[in-house]
């Protein structure tokens, strides 16, 4: 009997895995380094971790649909005359026209009216879809001031002014040629067929005393009528929420890095800033520290998906949400329907995120006029509505279930973390414990 | 991320308005930092005479006999004079140090805010007005002085974390912006052997300054220096015993402007700040170009 | 250089007809609300302000063709979003003089601190002293005019509209510029990056002139300026100009 040396068996790097791999050959073959839209993808302690307790005999629920639960918001209580009056907790996130068709930003506007809350601009001004078919919509104040003007500030809602994002705080815009048409071009004073660049910092301020000024310009400009949000990415949220408060915001918007639709390199979006989960207590605790919790709103986006995370973020002191992706999947965004066009363009459907190239299948991250017919604003404005009801029915269950006649009384108190990660980041005991770890001994 | 202000007077005349000056140009820049001021005012440097300023949060029982205490310790006279929870200790130039141990053993809650022979630094939490009406700045007399109204980034907002900072001898500095690498310089000034009070970034670019000093530098040449080694936004506003210097970083968005005139030069983070100033409509008025150290000296 | 010498300026207004605030008796915001609102503008088509002391986003918002002179030196953001007014600053303005400008014209008796002009959109800004760094920065279809120095990163991503400095330029000037045209008469300390000096081409002379007509500007002639614009070497990326983002 001849003796085989036992073979090993092949071997790949953990560290160098197929995905790395793959990056470091396209970077040697394209000298680019490699934009996408979606926000993070890596998996990060989340929502997901968390559990509500629910009540039993020491806490008594309410009946379902039979007594009341209220979801109503109001944003903007602070310095504005006519703060923002919502039925949901859920808002829509800002994301561009340019980025988006414009038959995508009217069924975000018609979305989200009829579910009674707003939407919002992005970087390239607003359009007359979206103004017209927004009962409430937000205007954005970004850095590259694509499509700003006097006119627009004062039919707007609300103003927000955006200092950062959570796919990438500290980072500027790029929108590649091929989504510069003609009409994104004429919003934007740019040259068709350009990348545009967009600039990381304020044109004309920078820091939170310049930025209280900005904010006193706009209000004087707006004759102090409405509610001024300050956007953050997930960066140092205790911080950038006490400066955006001592700056004179209405309103807090804080974007945990599984947000953004913005176009910008993977590794800005997987590598810079924090989860969405670790942001909102030292966030809330600012506002607490400042005597300023639910008299500034804070709304906190980056990775909603159900009512479940609604109930979460809310329970850990945010007022209300935003979302961005979850709004686009449910117009139609990554359908499998598309899968073979997926597939032709290297993806699948679900992975797809190369949204800043414009050749989205969906029709709805492009200015393609063939492709943009494939969204009927009309039927995925109805599609949005119905994902945002059935969102806000989720969360109310369980609020209800927690013995909440509003959402808004949901408490850190009312949850548990699954794992030590989340237990630190939300400030809440590990189930089965009363250990908050970082807090109190186990 | 604050409001600063400077003033560096040549007319002699001018000098017991100092503090009138400075403390009205301070309250206009309230709106950058209605957390807490602070205020350096340099008198006239007398032969052989040293001052300390302190501050404690007991002030009544830690002020109480504490000239007669230093006295019995440094075997010297002090003379002290007591606004709020500050007080100014004078004693022989030679002392200083003695005493500063002296009152460190004797009032370990009290704190030294700067000492040398002719600086006096006052500043507390609150908005500029009542800080600057709470040590009556306004009545101050002196040569320059400098003033910072402060909005807290990351730091506290405590007495300490308020400005102006004292590193070193009759040097003071305030800053305004956002230093990003001032961890990495704390650290390496500490195995260097400075100490630091608080977290606070300012802390760290004072202290980079007094290190330089110290080393043999000039204010000037460390202050160029500073443009090599401080990474982040700062507009700074120095003091020393005669001088009075200002650098912005190499990007220059934090504001600054300056004014002179044959009676004075003048700094505000505004223009409002200099508005009041005798004789404005006719000063040279401008703003400081990045990296670019400007001084003056008596 | 009195104003009447101004196009924009609607002939016949006098100073003595100028509905007078005076900024140390009345708010800001009643000023502000009072220039928002069309029964007043309607009224009085000629403003004056005193005492303005540096004040922040004074006159900002303006929407009808009036005139407002302001006495004295202003802070942030003066005549921000101004659209069809003629404001003129009699003294120094703070940083963003008229930013975001949509039309009308901004004149600025004195220096101008940072951002001038920023992302202006139309009208004609015209400062007689100095404008400090980043004047013109992402301006937009605004034209400028500058009778002394602006300083560093001037018109920084320019995208439209002329910058005219009659003095000198500081480091950077256009960086990272579109499609806006910068003509210096003075020296330029340094170009910023894809920023290139190009022929100025007669149809440049003809946009100068009048740009310095409009300014009141006679003792200067357009030939004595440079034209400054974008090689466009960064409109489309490409990873040999990667020093240049």
């Amino acid at each position: 009997m001849t003796y085989h040396n036992p073979p090993t068996t092949p071997r790949t790097s953990a560290t160098f895995d197929e995905y790395s791999m793959s990056e470091i050959r396209r970077a040697a073959a394209t000298g680019i380094y490699d934009i996408r839209g979606s926000g993070a993808k890596r998996k990060v302690p989340h929502f997901d971790d968390l559990l509500f307790l629910g009540a039993s005999i020491s806490r008594y629920a309410l009946e379902g649909y039979r007594e009341r639960c209220d979801t109503s918001v109001v944003l903007g209580t602070r310095f504005a005359k006519k703060p923002i009056e919502l039925k949901i907790p859920i808002t829509i996130a800002g994301m561009s026209f340019g980025s988006l068709s414009g038959p995508a930003k009217e069924a975000l506007g018609r979305g989200a009216t009829l579910s009674g809350t707003s939407t919002t601009t992005g970087d390239g001004g607003m359009t007359e879809e979206e103004r017209g078919h927004s009962e409430k919509l937000v205007y954005q104040v970004l850095p590259s001031r694509y499509g700003m003007n006097p006119r627009d500030l004062r039919r707007a809602d609300a103003i927000e002014v955006v200092v950062g994002q959570g796919a990438k705080p500290g980072g500027g815009g790029m929108l590649l040629g091929q989504k510069i048409s003609d009409r994104v071009a004429e919003m934007r004073t740019l040259p068709k067929g350009i990348d545009q660049r967009s600039a990381c910092r304020h044109p004309d301020w920078t820091g939170p005393d310049d930025l209280e000024i900005k904010i006193l310009e706009i209000r004087e400009i707006t004759d102090w009528e409405k509610p001024i949000y300050v956007k953050v990415g997930g960066a140092r949220p205790y911080y950038d929420t006490a400066l955006a408060v001592k700056a004179g915001a209405d309103v807090v918007v804080l974007d945990g890095m599984q947000g953004g639709t913005a176009a910008t390199q993977e590794v800005f979006i997987e590598h810079v800033g924090q989860p969405t989960l670790a942001c909102i207590r030292p966030a809330v605790k600012a506002l607490q520290d400042l005597g300023m919790h639910r008299k500034v709103q804070l709304i906190v986006s980056g990775g909603i998906r159900n009512g479940a995370d609604v109930a979460k973020a809310l329970a850990l002191g945010a007022d209300a949400v935003s979302i961005g992706t979850a709004a686009l999947i449910a117009l139609g965004d990554n359908d499998p329907r598309w899968e073979s066009e997926y597939q032709m363009l290297g993806t699948k459907a679900g992975a797809y995120d190369d949204w800043h190239e414009g050749k989205d299948p969906a029709g709805i991250t492009t200015q393609d006029p063939e492709l943009m017919k494939r969204v009927d604003p009309v039927a995925a404005g109805r599609r949005l509505a119905n994902y945002l009801k059935v969102m806000t029915l989720e969360a109310q269950t369980i609020a209800r279930a927690c013995g909440k006649n509003h959402v808004h009384n949901l408490e850190p108190e009312d949850l548990c973390a699954l794992t030590i990660e989340a237990a630190a980041m939300a400030g809440v005991p590990l189930a089965g414990t009363d250990w908050v770890p970082g807090k109190s001994a186990f | 991320m604050c409001g600063i202000v400077g003033l560096f007077l040549k007319d002699k005349s001018l000098e017991p308005q100092l503090g009138s000056m400075l403390s009205e140009m301070l309250v206009c820049l309230t709106d950058r930092g209605p957390d807490s001021a602070g205020i350096a005012i340099y008198g006239s440097p007398e032969k052989n005479r040293g001052k300390i300023t302190i501050q404690s949060p007991s002030p009544e029982r830690d002020f109480a006999n504490l000239d007669q205490e230093v006295a019995g310790k440094i075997g010297a006279p002090v003379a002290m004079t007591v606004k709020s929870t500050h007080a100014v200790l004078e004693i022989p130039a030679d002392k200083v140090d003695t005493s500063r141990a002296a009152i460190a053993e004797l009032r370990p809650d009290a704190r030294v805010m700067g000492a040398g022979e002719s600086i006096e630094i006052y500043k507390e939490v609150g908005l500029p007005g009542e800080v600057a009406k709470r040590f009556d700045l306004s009545k101050m007399a002196g040569s320059h002085g400098i003033g910072h109204t402060r909005m807290a980034t990351e730091s506290a907002v405590t007495t300490m974390g308020a400005h102006p900072f004292s590193t070193g001898p009759d040097q003071c500095l305030v800053h305004n912006g956002s230093l990003s690498n001032h961890n990495n310089i704390r650290r390496e000034l500490k195995r260097e052997g400075m100490t630091f009070e608080t977290e606070n970034d300012t802390e760290v670019a004072a202290a980079y300054l007094s290190h330089k000093i110290a080393g043999g530098m000039g204010l000037g040449e460390a202050l160029e220096s500073s443009l090599n080694d401080l990474d982040g936004f700062f507009t700074f506003v120095v003091g020393t015993k005669n001088g009075f210097g200002v650098v912005r970083d190499p990007i220059a968005c934090k504001p600054a402007v300056m004014a002179e005139t044959d009676r004075y030069v003048a700094f505000g983070s505004e223009y409002r700040a200099l508005a009041n100033l005798p004789g404005i409509e006719q000063a040279r008025v401008w703003e400081p170009e990045p990296s670019t150290v400007y001084f003056w000296e008596h | 250089m009195p104003t009447s010498n101004l196009a924009t300026v609607p002939v016949g207004v006098q100073a003595d007809e100028a509905r007078i605030v005076d900024l140390a008796e009345v708010t800001l915001r009643d000023l502000n609300r009072a220039l928002h609102d069309p029964r007043e503008v309607a009224r009085d088509s000629a403003w004056e302000v005193l005492n303005p002391k540096g004040c922040h986003a004074l006159a900002v918002g303006v929407d009808a063709p009036i005139t407002v002179d302001v006495r004295g030196s202003v802070g942030y953001y003066c005549a921000g979003m101004n659209q069809s007014g003629t404001i003129t600053v009699h003294g120094s303005a703070g940083p963003g003089v008229a930013e975001n400008m949509m039309s009308g014209t901004v004149i600025v008796k004195g220096d101008a601190s940072q951002y001038a002009g920023a992302t202006g959109r139309g009208g004609l800004l015209v400062i007689e002293g100095n404008a400090s760094s980043r004047c013109g920065i992402s301006m937009k279809g605004i034209d400028i005019v500058v009778r002394g120095n602006v300083g560093h990163m001037s018109a920084f991503m320019a995208q439209s509209g002329n910058l005219v400095i009659l003095g000198d330029a500081g480091d950077a000037l256009g960086d990272s510029i579109y499609e806006a045209r910068l003509f210096v008469r003075g020296q330029v300390k340094s170009l910023g990056a894809d920023c290139i000096e190009k022929e100025m081409r007669p149809e440049h002379i003809g946009t100068v002139q009048d740009l310095l007509d409009r300014a009141g500007i006679a003792d200067v002639k357009p030939e004595e300026f440079k034209r400054y614009g974008s090689a466009r070497t960064l409109y489309n990326f490409n990873i040999d100009n990667a020093d240049a983002y």
